[in-house]
């Protein structure tokens, strides 16, 4: 154990934060959610690519910067601390990327990684289906060979970014005869191909954050099929496992939260609020959790480093960022009090909109990437050893 | 930047692991909690056989010379056996003798040590009982501005039953002299303030163990009990209460491991570390003392049933060396009033 940073990290974490404070657009840009922001948040990553602090711990041949995982980790705690963009390529950059990286072919890894890095290509998932949400393995879209095709038909729906994005990644039956986790095949397809349609969906806020996604008959190439035909379900699993437990949510985004929350408090305190009850408490044990997820952290790519894997640990992550987030968030709506209600364009809102932002999107964290219910059950059953039935 | 074991000191933690396991059954423990002493010189001179009083003493002295980050995996396995032998009390004592300026006492007592032939018991500000007194050789005493060194002769224990079957506390007379001080003034806080997070951080890794042991019991016992046709293990009622016991045991394994490592290097903001360390471990063992006699139902509220030996653990442990009180309002200081160094891990805030 070793808890200094070495001198060519230290130099690392100085060179990103130079290149973060000149470049970090000044005011905020408008959510990725809306058309508008979507290219604001694009421009933004081209900009992040053409500095070459994209794809911090990707290959420099796939548009990366070849640094390893505790560089990436160093790079992230900068992001936040510079109150950078959110990424609009999460799907694709930190879930489905580091998954083709793993199982894709050459040319697959040619094709797809560049344009994903740079955001030339957005990608949405297309796990869920209106019948296949926490029993993902309902699956019903196919995907049938027809020469060197697969003809997909079916319906995807909560494709996060499906509204805007180019690509769509998913899991579609290519046995018609299979049941359940067999049969599945990962496939990757346009989402401008004939036959395609997408209907946006409003989250909560009335965004239009994900999509249904209906295929008529749309040919996609067998060039797109991500692992052998058959394996979808494992190779979806390991995105899954990558989404859970290490790249999706670093933990410099709960511990920059944290310290937003710790700030709120003060002021609250300087101004002489009213005085939560409790809420001393409350904040300094949010401050210590965001800490545990970065000690957490830390330790796992530690073990990553050294040769080790991410396994059904992932889901007590996924339980664990995704309370403790909205616990952050109600905490600051209550010391923020009435003002808590208003929308953040209302004149008086103040950074009031800030934490409602994040706390609507906070509340979809223990929903998406598997529902925490889901997670427990795989901790109890992988991890204990429980009967699953 | 490393945040993680050797294979080496996980071999350590499986060689001491396994050893306890076969010499520490459940039925072991119990006749020890009915035992006069509660403690045996047999097994003490076991442990010291393969070097766990000795694991901080130096080489020199004859010990391992390892340091805390290897002993809070070994605390661990303590902790899963339901161990009670005072390897915490007599490591805080060995770390503050070797602080001293003066070597005097450790070369007379760090061999002994090493040697399984000395144990120390510890009295801190945060408790008016000992732990332990009427087996050490050496009573170390950090009264706030004083630290005497008492041979064990001249103490008068007075018992105080623990509602812990395995704890033996005491209170304890004596008369200090300037032959018994070993410190004082700025000094003797300092050192009490180090022996009191290394107290903390050694009782938060036992935690860990008594936590995962207490899941365990309930894993087991609801993998096998059967009613409504099915073991009950496989409700999701009794799957997800233990989920959530697991997921606090994961995170406050994080902060204990870190807060060894500030121990181990005096770093800056060692105290807050070790608070978070004793508050997220002896939490988890307090909570999956709750959910363990839950998931066993009535069988589990017996004497019989082996869950009260460790949810009993997890309370005594959560009292020792500075309650849960005193650590959130350590961490409070740290976090909220900045008042004492607390660090933020990698991360650093914008104008820090």
């Amino acid at each position: 154990m070793d808890l200094s940073y070495t001198p060519a990290q230290a130099a690392f974490r100085k060179e990103a934060r130079a290149w973060l404070e000149t470049n970090v657009p000044a005011t905020a840009l408008v959510s990725f959610d809306v058309a508008e922001g979507f290219e604001q948040h694009r421009e933004w990553e081209s900009r992040l690519h053409a500095g070459g602090w994209a794809m911090v711990p990707w290959p420099v041949a796939y548009g990366g910067r070849g640094a390893n995982l505790l560089e990436w980790l160093i790079f992230e705690e900068e992001y936040y601390r510079a109150g950078a963009p959110a990424r609009v390529n999460q799907n694709g950059i930190f879930l489905l990327g580091p998954t083709i990286m793993e199982v894709g072919t050459p040319e697959q890894k040619a094709r797809f990684l560049p344009p994903m890095a740079s955001s030339e290509e957005v990608w949405a998932q297309g796990w869920s289906e209106p019948n296949a949400g926490s029993d993902m393995a309902n699956i019903q879209a196919t995907a049938i060979r027809d020469g060197d095709h697969y003809v997909l038909n079916g319906q995807k729906t909560w494709a996060s970014r499906g509204a805007y994005a180019h690509w769509l990644f998913g899991l579609f039956r290519t046995d018609p005869d299979s049941s359940r986790h067999r049969g599945l095949s990962f496939l990757l397809s346009p989402l401008d191909l004939s036959g395609i349609s997408v209907r946006p969906i409003q989250k909560i806020n009335g965004k239009e954050a994900f999509a249904e996604v209906f295929f008529d008959d749309v040919r996609v190439p067998v060039e797109n099929l991500l692992g052998e035909e058959g394996t979808g379900w494992s190779v979806a699993m390991a995105t899954a496992g990558f989404e859970r437990g290490l790249m999706l949510r670093s933990p410099a985004r709960f511990q920059s939260t944290a310290w937003r929350l710790l700030e709120c408090y003060r002021r609250a305190i300087e101004q002489g609020d009213p005085v939560v009850p409790g809420m001393r408490e409350r904040v300094a044990r949010c401050w210590m959790n965001a800490e545990a997820y970065a000690l957490n952290t830390y330790q796992t790519v530690s073990r990553l480093m050294a040769g080790g894997k991410i396994g059904a640990e992932a889901s007590l992550n996924k339980i664990f960022w995704s309370e403790l987030d909205i616990e952050m968030h109600e905490a600051a709506l209550e010391i923020l009090g009435p003002g808590a209600e208003l929308d953040p364009s209302a004149p008086a809102a103040g950074d009031v909109g800030g934490w409602l932002d994040g706390y609507i999107f906070a509340l979809s964290g223990p929903i998406y990437a598997g529902t925490n219910q889901i997670q427990r059950n795989i901790i109890a059953e992988r991890i204990l050893g429980l009967p699953r039935k | 930047m490393e945040l993680g074991f050797s294979a080496d000191q996980r071999l350590l933690q499986k060689t001491v692991g396994d050893f306890l396991q076969a010499e520490c059954s459940a039925e072991w423990v119990r006749a020890q909690w009915q035992s006069e002493t509660g403690r045996s010189p047999d097994f003490w001179a076991q442990l010291a056989e393969i070097g766990v009083p000795g694991l901080i003493v130096s080489e020199a002295q004859g010990g391992l010379g390892l340091d805390e980050t290897d002993l809070v995996l070994l605390l661990e396995e303590v902790g899963r056996v339901g161990l009670a032998e005072p390897i915490a009390s007599t490591a805080v004592g060995t770390a503050l003798l070797a602080s001293l300026p003066d070597a005097g006492p450790t070369a007379v007592w760090l061999p002994r040590v090493a040697a399984g032939d000395a144990i120390f018991a510890l009295s801190q500000p945060h408790s008016p009982f000992v732990a332990d007194a009427h087996v050490a050789d050496l009573l170390i005493a950090c009264r706030s501005d004083e630290i005497h060194a008492v041979p064990r002769e001249v103490l008068q224990l007075e018992a105080q039953a623990s509602n812990d079957g395995s704890q033996r506390l005491f209170r304890v007379c004596f008369e200090t002299s300037a032959a018994t001080r070993i410190a004082e003034g700025e000094p003797a806080r300092r050192l009490t303030e180090a022996a009191v997070d290394r107290g903390a951080v050694f009782c938060a890794a036992q935690a860990l163990g008594v936590a995962d042991q207490l899941v365990k019991l309930a894993a087991d016992y609801a993998g096998q009990r059967v009613q409504f046709g099915v073991p009950i293990g496989s409700f999701q009622a009794v799957k997800h209460m233990l989920a959530d016991v697991m997921v606090k045991i994961e995170y406050a394994r994080s902060h204990v491991h870190r807060a060894a490592y500030s121990v181990a290097h005096d770093t800056p903001a060692r105290g807050v570390d070790a608070s978070m360390a004793k508050i997220g471990a002896c939490e988890a063992a307090l909570a999956a003392g709750r959910a363990s006699l839950q998931v066993h139902g009535a069988i589990g509220y017996t004497y019989e049933q082996d869950v009260h030996l460790w949810m009993k653990r997890a309370w005594s442990l959560d009292l020792a060396f500075g309650s849960s009180v005193f650590h959130r309002n350590r961490l409070c200081a740290g976090v909220i009033d900045q008042t004492i160094p607390a660090h933020s891990f990698g991360y650093s805030p914008p104008g820090n």
